[in-house]
């Protein structure tokens, strides 16, 4: 009822759910283990930012045009053909249409 | 009630059809009554359609049959009278494909319609656009149960002229006017070549039966330039790349509400290219090269849709790049089950299942992801995710529908799509080990930006005054939620039930044309 042959496996996502919930549990008696005399709101909770000061989280939000940034700038070339591509004109949308139609002629034969 | 459900049964392929378009009809009468008459009657119609189209699956699933119905004949079960060569009526044939693509179509217009009452609430015009969202569901329900390609070009027809103008709904909006436009444009020359194919058919076997053709087919010369017609013209239709760009125009700028319905418009499409592949043409041994080139581009779309997602700044475009490269994991198996449709083997029958259980999976998941988008609209009036921020406290439930959709999409396990994709991914794995490489990494990247939706939008301070949605869009995203959960949690279920007989409706052509042709 729960499990889904795949063809060269299954896929049984109750067994899935159980794994991640034992996971969970060991990573929390873990977590048991860690130290319990740190004090809390000191600089010992604090993150280390070259010794800058932490600003306040309320004021700090990385914006999406900011996200993946170096992801972006590596695949520069890549990005700047796709953004050729889609272009907006109604005309070269029909040119994809014509282009892909004309491949499908000569790989089945037609031309 | 014995004799009711078996009228509803013997008519239902018609009803399926009529219903919608009455209600279509009847909506701008009603809505002379008052706003809210009107709302309940169309989800009352899209109530009973999805009543209708599940009766039919039921008797479908169970039986492995084919529904047919004659219409104008007294006996519509009867496709030929004796002394009949050929089925000269409009024929319906609803097999195992076409009753599952029947139920993603109804399920996501009656979403739509319940969402519609609160999200366009404040709209002018509204009898117009429920009786095209009406108009609309009659020509998705038209396109994946007819049996005759004249008539199949006609619900194409419906259906894009439909989608068109609710693309363009929001009149005030130049780029809504823009994204329509391209989206008509595009539409009609893609069905121009349909009709061309069609006539093609049609001129070479006196017949316009999809089970008549299939049976007669000799795939002549002329039978090859039909087929790369339809392929060509249904591929841009569904959005496959780099034949896409209208997608994201045309998914970006439309009312969410509307959004799903194309969505729905689009997988019919894809399921109509299905079709002509695999059942008029699947008796050509040739056809399995169309599989090769639909791999081919189901890559590019993989590829090119995550990467061009990853990339924007708008919520519902980002989303649309999603849905392209989402077809294309559709497409990739379906292409694998094509491309070796004549070896039979068992890992290209588990790639078609894969692909035909993604297309339900990607109709929830990525039309709940648009139902979200549309509530973040609906409470900030900002698309950019630039400008949002810190939604998820004070929207807590469309948060919570986000994170669904977006794991969902994103292929993680124990969601729906982890498992459709885990059927691609092994199946495509037997032909290339690097095409299944390629198609998870890409699975990883739509992570991201689902990661980047959320960080940008839901996370940090609150850049803008948001309340949660009203209880209508709600209750539309929670039923889409709930079936995201459903399918993740029991796979089996859905694939035993509804995808295996899909599949094999699809496969056995041989069967389709002896059940409809002997007239069952």
């Amino acid at each position: 009822m729960f499990t889904l042959e795949t063809g060269s496996g299954f896929w049984n996502p109750i067994i899935w759910i159980g794994v991640i919930f034992i996971a969970l549990l060991i990573a929390y008696v873990i977590r048991g283990f860690g130290r319990r005399d740190y004090k809390r709101d000191t600089e010992q909770t604090k993150p280390f930012l070259s010794g800058n000061v932490e600003p306040d989280k309320e004021l700090v939000h990385l914006r999406a045009k900011n996200l993946y940034w170096g992801f972006k700038e590596t695949l520069k070339g890549y990005y700047e053909i796709l953004r050729k591509i889609h272009n907006g004109m109604v005309s070269d949308y029909v040119l994809w249409f014509v282009i892909i139609m004309c491949i499908l002629f000569i790989v089945m034969g037609v031309l | 009630m014995v004799d009711i459900i078996d009228v509803l049964l013997t008519h239902g392929p018609a009803l399926i059809i009529a219903v919608p378009l009455f209600g279509a009809f009847l909506t701008p009468l009603i809505s002379r009554l008052n706003d809210k008459a009107r709302n309940v009657f169309v989800i009352a119609v899209m109530g009973l359609t999805e009543f209708i189209v599940l009766l039919l699956a039921y008797d479908i699933f169970t039986t492995n049959g084919v529904h047919t119905y004659t219409f104008g004949s007294k006996q519509p079960l009867l496709t030929l009278p004796s002394g009949y060569l050929v089925p000269v009526r409009i024929i319906f044939e609803i097999d195992g494909l076409s009753i599952f693509m029947g139920i993603i179509a109804v399920t996501l217009a009656l979403v739509a319609s319940i969402y519609s009452w609160s999200f366009m609430r404040k709209e002018d015009g509204l009898d117009k656009y429920y009786t095209l969202l009406l108009l609309l569901t009659t020509g998705m329900l038209g396109m994946v149960s007819t049996g005759d390609m004249f008539n199949f070009f006609v619900f194409l027809e419906i259906t894009s002229i439909a989608s068109a103008a609710l693309v363009a709904f929001r009149v005030n909006k130049g780029e809504s006017q823009e994204a329509a436009f391209k989206y008509i444009v595009l539409s009609s020359i893609g069905a121009l070549f349909v009709l061309f194919a069609v006539a093609i058919l049609y001129g070479q076997y006196d017949a316009l039966n999809i089970a008549t053709l299939a049976n007669r087919i000799r795939y002549t010369f002329l039978d090859k330039v039909a087929l790369v017609l339809l392929v060509a013209s249904l591929g841009m239709k569904a959005g496959i790349v780099p034949m896409h760009m209208w997608l994201p125009d045309a998914y970006g700028e439309a009312p969410a509400s509307v959004t799903i319905a194309i969505v729905a418009a689009t997988q019919a499409s894809l399921y109509a290219l299905i079709r002509m592949c695999f059942t008029l043409y699947g008796g050509i041994t040739s056809v399995a090269t169309i599989g090769w080139i639909l791999i081919i581009l189901a890559m590019a779309s993989i590829f090119i849709g995550v990467t061009m997602a990853l990339l924007q700044s708008d919520f519902k475009r980002m989303i649309a790049y999603a849905a392209v490269a989402e077809i294309g994991y559709m497409v990739l198996g379906i292409g694998v089950g094509l491309a070796l449709l004549f070896s039979r083997t068992p890992y290209s029958v588990k790639a078609i299942q894969g692909g035909i259980f993604h297309i339900i999976n990607d109709a929830l998941d990525v039309g709940l992801l648009f139902l979200v988008a549309g509530a973040v609209f609906y409470a900030t009036k900002e698309r950019l995710l630039d400008r949002l921020g810190g939604l998820a406290r004070n929207m807590r439930y469309s948060t919570i529908f986000f994170i669904i959709g977006a794991l969902a999409v994103a292929g993680m396990p124990p969601m729906n799509g982890f498992a459709s994709k885990l059927l691609i991914y092994e199946s495509t794995y037997q032909v290339s080990p690097i095409l299944a490489v390629v198609a998870i990494l890409a699975s990883i990247l739509l992570l991201a930006v689902m990661v980047k939706i959320f960080h940008s939008a839901f996370m940090g301070p609150p850049l803008v005054k948001a309340a949660d949605v009203p209880k209508t869009m709600l209750i539309a995203m929670a039923i889409l939620a709930a079936l995201i959960i459903f399918f993740g949690l029991f796979p089996n279920i859905v694939v035993e039930n509804m995808v295996k007989p899909a599949a094999d409706a699809l496969i056995n052509q041989a069967t389709y044309i002896s059940q409809v042709l002997g007239g069952v």
